[in-house]
């Protein structure tokens, strides 16, 4: 998966994970990938919420050492 | 654009005095809508909408038409943070009374409000300590100085200020069975503030710590006060009832206001329906009208009276609960074991937790009790 941009959200509290994920969505192109790594516990909720209302792709997502880290691909 | 807006923050327990009290309260939730749907503020007069804050970053549009121009609007998500963030545009749109509710719906689901039910014959009396956001009841019991507390939730401050507030000495701490739905807060009550442990053993096979066994037909004393055990199985293989005074039931996870126990988290549905039949259509049965049941949780806020404690005479319920009126075995059968409401959040891990077999840590815990209880079956 080729990713477009990395947002480094961790250690960031909610709202801010999905407020910096959305300015950094709306500098991409349509189709390309963003990733995003976050700590906040309630980002992956939250994050899969919004991308499925705002029609992006949640392509997949991970979690390693307490970080997660999702791909989302802009509509 | 940059003029700064003064947002105000409300506690939780400002904010249940004020449910309780019966104000018009206009709550505004922007968690995501799974999270809403599951679990939410309710009282009589709230009025609550949702939408989740990400819908709002950019502008409040979608809910400018419902926000109210006459009266407070107190905003609230799962923590704080986000509650803050909306809360501030819409001050900043031009909204004089805009609340923040502080530390969320994790506050919310940790406060504690102490309401007193009734006083005790020989001196003393009962209270109900309600855990609003999440519908568990517990009780502390007074009498002559001393007092036992049952069915403790984790956050064990209330009761130790309640016990220094009135110059108690706590002697007993007592838990109707081995909890599922939240962890319970008697052995770190007995240990901290000191008092002997009761658990009935039929629930304690796998526990990992020494308690006082809670058998059929005991009597504690609380100062003058008689706390009788009522072996009552149904909802756990142990649940055990208490009469206080001879004027209170304490029915535990067996019997509600609305609804009755479910008798399958520890995965035992099949074996313990009938267990649960004859406690429900025998042994309470045989017990005077009169009496007040004090159950360990509500469903609903149509469960609470108007000064927000829940309790019902005894045969009342008998009138009016679905649960105590199914005639057919079969159809009580079905009615508890199948279409069950989905198992409380981390029901697995809180049951090990209050074994003492793991040992999370504080946010862990917090997480594992997020959402309702669902201990019930209507």
């Amino acid at each position: 998966m080729d990713v477009t941009k990395v947002l480094d959200a961790k250690g960031l509290a909610c709202p801010l994970p999905i407020v910096r994920t959305k300015k950094a969505m709306d500098e991409l192109q349509s189709g390309e990938v963003l990733e995003v790594q976050a700590t906040d516990k309630g980002a992956k909720n939250d994050l899969t919420a919004w991308a499925s209302s705002g029609g992006h792709e949640l392509v997949s997502d991970k979690e390693e050492n307490g970080v997660f880290t999702f791909y989302i691909k802009k509509s | 654009m940059t003029t700064t807006t003064a947002i105000k923050g409300i506690k939780v327990k400002e904010l249940t005095k004020k449910i309780l009290n019966g104000d018009q309260i206009f709550i505004l939730d922007v968690r995501n809508t799974g999270d809403f749907d599951d679990w939410k503020i309710e009282g009589e007069n709230v009025h609550i909408i949702n939408k989740p804050y990400f819908d709002l970053i950019d502008s409040l549009d979608p809910i400018m038409e419902q926000l109210p121009n006459d009266q407070p609007i107190y905003v609230i998500c799962a923590k704080g943070g986000s509650s803050e963030f909306v809360a501030e545009q819409i001050a900043e749109a031009g909204y004089d009374h805009v609340y923040s509710i502080e530390g969320g719906m994790k506050a919310w689901s940790e406060h504690l409000e102490p309401i007193k039910i009734g006083d005790l014959t020989g001196g003393g009396a009962i209270h109900q300590f309600v855990r609003i956001g999440k519908g568990c009841l517990s009780y502390l019991i007074e009498s002559n100085g001393e007092a036992a507390i049952i069915d403790a939730a984790r956050m064990i401050e209330p009761y130790e200020q309640f016990i220094s507030e009135h110059n108690l000495q706590l002697t007993h701490l007592l838990d109707t069975h081995l909890h599922a739905d939240h962890i319970s807060g008697g052995r770190m009550l007995a240990e901290k503030v000191g008092g002997e442990y009761h658990l009935p053993p039929k629930d304690a096979d796998e526990v990992t710590y020494t308690y006082t066994k809670l058998e059929d037909g005991n009597e504690i004393k609380v100062g003058k006060a008689v706390i009788k055990a009522i072996y009552s199985p149904g909802h756990t293989i142990g649940s055990t009832s208490f009469i206080v005074d001879d004027q209170y039931l304490l029915t535990g996870d067996i019997l509600f206001i609305d609804s009755i126990g479910r008798p399958d988290l520890a995965g035992k549905a099949e074996d313990w329906v009938a267990d649960l039949r004859q406690t429900l259509y025998d042994r309470y049965k045989q017990l005077t009208d009169n009496l007040i049941v004090l159950p360990a949780h509500y469903m609903g806020i149509n469960e609470m009276n108007k000064d927000g404690s829940v309790s019902e005479e005894l045969g009342k319920l008998y009138k009016e609960n679905h649960g105590l009126n199914i005639k057919d075995e079969i159809e009580f059968r079905k009615t508890v074991s199948e279409n069950l409401p989905p198992q409380p959040n981390a029901y697995q891990e809180i049951r090990e937790m209050n074994m003492g077999k793991i040992h999370p840590d504080l946010e862990e815990q917090r997480e594992m009790e997020i959402g309702p209880n669902r201990c019930a079956v209507r």
